[in-house]
This record gives structure tokens, sequence and C-alpha cells, in this order.
């Protein structure tokens, strides 16, 4: 069955706490961490962005388990941080992972679902024969305005999966979408920053397409979410997944270790990326784990996964950076240094 | 740098793909198509670089050409990769951190961008390798 | 081969010379020394111009021809003039080549000029790192700063090099371009000038790097027999040797030795069937002060490692031992880059005619010069004896 073959994540090493930032826009830092439930968020250096992120993930994929370069027939990239409007990332990584020439590669937008989106083509052009492996990547520098809400959590990371079907580590049991359009939030071409709904993003947003994915997920699975080990759902903040999470039955103890907002921020596309990559370091074979993304826009996709014996023996996990090794090795970065690191300063 | 004078080395900037001499067996990153030392007599191979290596010698550049202003200052190194090839890059860490024989390992990043509407230049650079 | 002998000698003040263009720089210069030679244009057979990079500092190649004809050499004349470069030694090999058509025979009496426009564009550190590998050095990051820092680095960690010995090169070149009126720098500094200035690029500090200056200097060379036709005090040329080492600074076995100075200076020593302690004065290329300290270990003046504590003790002041750089070298009385091959030669040439005023070393008789291109890439080192 069509699975995942290895995986790597990447989380730049710098941080700014959601005090610093509310320090400078005179805000109530305490209201709005614990309204977020987000204390810190990741940062790029001055010389990383999505395509630096992309190519340290994959090739933290490639570390982990020994793939012939020359099968990667597809490497698509999903993100709404693609450092060029027109150029794809994804060539980029295909290259510094030696998959180029033969193979395709398309960069993916569907705000923070374009990872999850990766990994449904994937799946497709694996389960269909017509390659061995194909590469998905969910990666993201996220844009916040400065002093706008979005800039307590858009953060930075991301994370890669090389999905195939020889001896996967986790084999994926089924995906479903539910997608509507729903503009709760947007950039539009030429623009630095994107709009927000605010609230709106809440009910109609979020929450309808998150439960309904999920539902539909469990209706065609027939199981409940009893059956899960672990779930990971999209991490805009805190919030969010543990609301959605306790409407749809999970418990705390399933979502926490995937849940890494708290202290990584949203990295957008790279959300529920990472998320499973922290939950696959520490999974054992027979776990499974219920996966739902949510990019606004809007669409869900959900994921049914089951944790193989192949996580001990056909992969190596100590080869490349555990996301909660990533997360712990950290520098913090006043206001004025994190502008700087973002760009944000323009000279 | 012109678009076609980086393009031409992508994948050696990329992936670290130098050249090794059969016949002496010296290695060279960049990678050469002619041996200096065995001349007509070299046979070069490519081969690519595990990335590990060690700090030789550096400086803290905090003066740098408009190309690195916005980086400034940051560690200029000589890395001797541990295949033996030697190398002048950055190497990405705090200033104070960098010392003479600390292991390094390469990652991939952006060199620079020729202005903001034109090309980005990706390639290798190290960090502490811990 | 014919013995050659350097009859004239003329240079411009360097500095930013904001009033100046390159052919105002070259004409001043070429004027000076054809007057100091008393050589009329039509006995010039050939001009020899070092420059840099005309190219990217003002947007000028031919420059050859450009100066030919500004010194009136070019339109009616019909000089031949030929434009040498080899970074910041390609004031040192218009001179080599220079001796060479003379040596040779071709030529009868020559111009070697050197010359840079620096102060006509913004970023002057980009111009000069192309002197490195632009594509695997300069693009990497490396500034020329940089380059040297690195050396000075390997250099106090191998050797134990103090941060006071080392300021002590650039406070000794700034106490002789005191003493020379054409120096870009005229003024005497102290240790903690160096050591509290600008941070560069680790080690080396703003008054460690030679400045961005304008300026040119030219100097007559024809055959030893000739030169008596002109003047009482030909400078005879004992040795002109050059030699080279890898583009990249990180492709050498050893970062503080400059192969190429050791190749160049062994070279030279056997032509001029000298020895060391027969050289009275020094020129070498010290664009930043570690330069410096190499340059007099790899020529054999000092075992390796010691130049920090023989400058410490004054033996390359005035008066030391041996004195290095009395025309302030490129710290003091400038750096435009094209010039200072042909300024080295110009400052021999005041020592041995006994001209040199207040940094005139005491019965000089023999003086040596080293020319440096990039980081090594390239070293060209001439000796010197006063005829009398």
């Amino acid at each position: 069955m069509v699975g995942i073959i290895t995986y790597g994540a990447y989380i730049p090493r710098y941080r700014i706490k959601v005090e610093e930032i509310a320090r400078v826009w005179g805000a109530n830092a305490a209201e709005i961490s614990g309204g977020l439930g987000v204390h810190e968020k990741a940062v790029p250096d001055y010389d990383e962005n999505t395509a630096t992120f992309a190519v340290e993930a994959a090739r933290a994929a490639l570390a982990r388990r020994e793939v012939d370069v020359s099968e990667i027939k597809a490497v698509y990239v999903g993100s709404e941080s693609h450092p060029y409007a027109v150029k794809p990332t994804a060539v980029t990584v295909g290259e510094a992972i030696g998959a180029t020439p033969v193979m395709t590669a398309a960069d993916y937008e569907f705000a923070c679902k374009a990872g999850t989106a990766a990994i449904q083509t994937s799946m497709g052009l694996v389960a269909s024969g017509m390659m061995k492996y194909a590469v998905a990547i969910g990666a993201d520098t996220a844009q916040g305005a400065p002093g706008d809400a979005l800039e307590y959590t858009a953060a930075a990371g991301g994370a890669a999966y090389i999905i195939g079907n020889d001896d996967p580590i986790a084999e994926i049991n089924d995906t479903c979408s539910f997608t509507s359009d729903t503009p709760d939030f947007w950039r539009r071409e030429g623009e630095d920053y994107p709009q927000h709904g605010g609230r709106f993003s809440g009910e109609p947003g979020y929450f309808k397409h998150v439960e309904s994915a999920a539902k539909m997920m469990m209706e065609r699975r027939g199981t409940r979410p009893s059956d899960y080990d672990y779930a990971v759902f999209h991490q805009p903040n805190a919030k969010f997944p543990q609301k959605a999470a306790k409407t749809l039955g999970f418990t705390a103890e399933q979502i926490k270790p995937g849940l890494l907002v708290p202290r990584l921020g949203n990295t957008y596309s790279g959300a529920v990326p990472l998320g499973l990559a922290a939950v696959l370091d520490i999974a054992k074979p027979g776990d499974r784990i219920f996966v739902t993304s949510y990019g606004s826009g809007a669409g869900s996709d959900s994921f049914d996964i089951t944790v193989t014996d192949a996580i001990l023996d056909k992969i190596d996990r100590s080869k490349a950076p555990s996301v909660e090794s990533m997360l712990e090795k950290k520098k913090y970065l006043d206001y004025a240094v994190y502008a700087r690191h973002k760009g944000k300063i323009k000279v | 740098m012109t678009v076609a004078r980086f393009w031409r080395r992508i994948p050696q900037r990329y992936n670290l793909i130098g050249t090794k001499c059969e016949t002496c067996g010296h290695v060279f990153f960049p990678p050469r198509a002619f041996c200096p030392h065995c001349r007509r007599g070299g046979d070069l191979h490519e081969i690519k670089f595990s990335g590990k290596g060690k700090v030789l010698t550096f400086s803290v550049v905090h003066s740098a050409s408009d190309q690195y202003a916005d980086q400034k200052p940051y560690v200029l190194a000589i890395i001797e990769l541990e295949e033996g090839a030697r190398m002048t890059t950055h190497v990405v860490c705090e200033p104070d951190e960098v010392y003479i024989g600390m292991p390094v390992r390469s990652v991939f990043r952006v060199l620079d961008e020729d202005g903001a509407d034109g090309v980005i230049h990706y390639g290798t650079k190290f960090v502490p390798d811990e | 081969m014919v013995e050659v002998a350097v009859i004239g000698a003329g240079m411009t003040k360097f500095g930013e010379r904001w009033d100046a263009s390159l052919r105002d720089l070259c004409t001043e210069a070429g004027v000076a020394a054809l007057e100091d030679a008393n050589v009329s244009g039509e006995q010039i057979d050939a001009l020899f111009v070092g420059s840099m990079s005309a190219g990217r500092f003002i947007g000028q190649e031919h420059v050859g021809a450009l100066v030919a004809d500004y010194v009136g050499l070019g339109g009616d004349l019909h000089i031949p003039a030929t434009r040498v470069e080899a970074a910041c030694a390609s004031g040192g090999l218009a001179f080599r080549q220079a001796v060479a058509a003379v040596a040779s025979g071709m030529s009868d009496v020559v111009i070697a000029a050197g010359v840079e426009k620096m102060t006509d564009v913004g970023d002057a550190t980009d111009v000069l790192a192309g002197a490195a590998d632009r594509e695997w050095e300069s693009f990497a990051g490396a500034t020329f700063p940089g380059l040297y820092a690195m050396i000075a680095c390997d250099y106090m960690n191998k050797y134990g090099l103090t941060r006071e010995e080392l300021a002590q090169v650039a406070v000794k070149n700034h106490y002789h371009g005191a003493r020379n009126p054409y120096a870009h720098f005229q003024n005497e500094i102290t240790q903690s000038t160096v050591m509290n200035s600008t941070m560069v690029a680790s080690p080396l500090r703003l008054f460690d790097c030679s400045p961005v200056s304008d300026g040119a200097a030219a100097v007559v060379v024809c055959s030893l027999e000739k030169a008596r036709e002109f003047t009482d005090t030909p400078i005879t040329v004992l040795a002109s040797a050059q030699a080279g080492d890898t583009i990249a600074l990180h492709d050498r076995p050893d970062f503080s030795t400059m192969g190429a100075t050791v190749a160049a200076g062994r070279k030279a020593f056997a032509q001029a069937k000298i020895e060391h302690k027969d050289v009275d004065f020094v020129e070498v290329h010290d664009c930043f002060t570690i330069a410096e300290l190499c340059a007099i270990e790899d020529l054999g003046f000092v075992p390796k490692g010691t130049a920090g504590k023989f400058t410490a003790e004054g033996e390359t002041q005035i008066g030391g031992k041996l004195p290095v750089n009395t025309s302030g070298g490129l710290k003091a009385c400038g750096h435009p880059v094209g010039a200072t091959g042909i300024k080295q030669v110009w400052e021999v040439v005041q020592q041995l005619r006994g001209e040199a005023g207040r940094r005139q070393v005491d019965g000089a008789e023999i003086g040596m010069t080293q020319n440096v291109g990039g980081t090594g890439a390239t070293v060209v080192s001439h000796i010197f004896r006063r005829e009398c």
C-alpha cells in the first residue's frame, strides 16, 4: 500500500516571544499569548527561506533512509511563501537532492494546506504506478504584517515526505478532502502581507472544513476517535485544534505530541507536516495516526495512517534531528533583529 | 553574478560535487577539469563530498561588499572537507562561536539575491557540527 | 642580456584626488619622470602601463592608448603602449615588462607607469575582490580584508603574534609616511589608534588596511650603457623576478607563507648574486599589516614567525637593521593599486640617490621591492643598486 517511505523536518534556530512582539505594538502579551496558546514562534535566519527549509527537510528524509534518488520522479512543494512568484521552488529541491532531471516538479499553494495537497498528489502518482517515489513538502516562512494579529503566530519551518509503496514506514490507508470557496484569508498578487477575515476564519472556515473532512474520513473508514493513537490537526493557534479535537471526540493526550504551535507558531503549509513528523519521531509499529489539515480559502485534507514495522528496521530516525530536538535548540531575537531577519526593514 | 555564470555550476554548488584525480588522489572543490599536479597525466572523476569538515582559519567580516552587506557581520572561513578539498565559505554561527579546528557540516542556504527583483543564488554554507 | 638601469622617476601625490582623472594623474607622473630622466618624447621606444581595474573603477579599458595619447606619445609619435594587469601587482609587472624590453635589446628607452583612479566608484571593495577567485572566493563572501584576515588568524594561531606587534607595522609605516610629501597619510599614529579603530574583518581593523587612493607613478629605464648619457646616478636593476601561485588562498598548503614571494625572492637573490645582509632597505606589499610581516619572512630576511618581534623592536623603521617601506608603504603612502609597484621603484630611486630627505636610509646602496597581486597568486620582486 502507498505510504511514507521516509520523512524529514526542519525548524530554524531563531525564536521570538509573543510578549516581545506585544511589547513593540503596545498589546497585552498575557492576553494574546493566553488567547492563542502560543508563547513563541520560529524565525528564519537572514539566508533562509521556504526553498532552504524544503531542501533541508528533504535531505533529512534521505539521511534517514537510503533511497534511490533516480527513482524520485516528482517533487511538489506546498507553500504560501515561495521565494518567487514565478519560478518553482520544487526544481531547486529536485536539484539539491540530486533527483533532476528525469522528474516532474511543481509548486502548490493552498494557504496552510498546500503541503498535504502535495502528499495527496504524490499518493496518486505512486498508487497509479506512474512512479516509484514522489516527494511532497510543506514549508513556509509565513508572513504577517507588522502589528497584525497574524504576526504573533506566523512562523517558519517545514517537513518533507517521500511517498512510495515499497516498505513504507507508515501506510496511508485513505485520504479525503472537503473544499469550498470561503474567502477567510488571502493575499493578492504583489502584496507583501495577507489579509484575513478575523473571526470569520473560525466557524465558517477552520471548524466547518476540519470537522467535515474528519467526520467524512471516520465514516469512510468506519472508525472512531478512540481507534487512533495520535491525531494531528492544523494549528494556526493552540485553541482551534484543541476545540476541533474535542468536538470530534479526540482527547488532549492524542493531539499533544503533534501540537507544536505553542512553541513553534503557525508554520502554515509546514504545520501539519511538522506535527505529523513529531508523531513519527516517537511512533511505534501499529500506531494509528489521524491527520486533518486546513487551508484558508478553504479546504481540509484528512488522512488515516498506520505505522508499520519498517519504522524500526528500514529507517534510522536518529540520522536526522527530531522535531523535539529542533524545538529545543533555539536562540531568542528581539523585535528589531527579528524584523531584520524577516526582511521587514526595507533599505 | 549573471544568471548563466551561476547556473553553470548549480549542481556542484548545491550538492558539493567536486573532482578527484585518480592518478594522484588529490580532490578538488570547486571542481577542476584538469589536475594541476599531474597535468596531462591526470584522470579526473566527479566526487560528492560528505559535507563534513573543519575550520582551518576564519575572520568575522564587518565590512562587506554590497552583495553581503545585509548579512554582516558574518563568519568567513576556509574549510577543509573530510575528503581533503578546501573551500572558502560562510560558517553560519555567532561570531564568538567559531574557532580553528571547529567541526562543521554543510547546509543549504541563500548565498545572495541579485536585488529584490533578481535571481536568488542558493548554495552551500556550513554550520557547527554538534 | 643587456644590463638595465632606471634613469628617471616621478609620482603624483597619492590620496583622494577628487580634482584629477586617470589621464591627469598619468600625465602628472609621466612628465615628472621624463623631466627627472632628462629624456624627450622622441627618445621613447615603448610604454607599459600597469592598471588593475580601470574597467571597473572608471569604465575605461584600452588604458595603454589613453595614457600614451595624453602624455603626448600617441598621436604624433605613435609609440607602442601596452597595458599590464596582475591585480595589485600590475605596476610591478609593468616595470618588469619594461626591463625585459630593454634587456632583450628590443627597445632602448622605455617608460613603465602605474595608475589607479579608485575614488570614482562606489563599491571599491567589490572591484578589489576581483583580484581573488571571483566565483569561489569573492562570491562566497570573501572580501580582500577578509582573505588577509584569514591569513592573520592562521599566522597568530601558529606563531603567537600579538595584536600590539601587528599594530606596530602600521605605526611604523605612518612614521615613514609622515616623512614622505607624496604620501596619502602624513600623520603619525600610535598602537592605540590602530587597536581602537573600526573592525573591518577580525582581527584586522581599519588601520591595518591600506586605503583606497588615487595616484600614478612612472619610471624611465634604458640600458646601463646608455644611462650615462642622461644621468650621473643610474640605478641598476640587479634582478627582476616573478612567481605565481594558486589564485585562491584556500588552495595553498600554508596560508601564512606566500609561496610566490618565497620563489620570487630566491630567484631575485640568485640573479643579483647578493646576500640578504647586502640589502639596505626593502619596499614590500603591506596591503594589510599582516602582509608586511609575511613578506619580510618569505623573502628570507627573518625566520618565519619572528617578523612581529623584529618590527616591535624597531628594526624595520629607518635606523633599524632593515628599514621596511620607507615610503610609508601601502598603508601610509596609499595604495592606488596599479601604481603601487611603480611607486616602490620610485622610492628605491629616491633612497639610492640619497634624495629621500627626512626618511633617508643612511648609506643606502642596495634596495629591494616586492609587489603582490591578490593574496599572492602573483609576486614580482626587483633588486636595485646605486652606480657610483
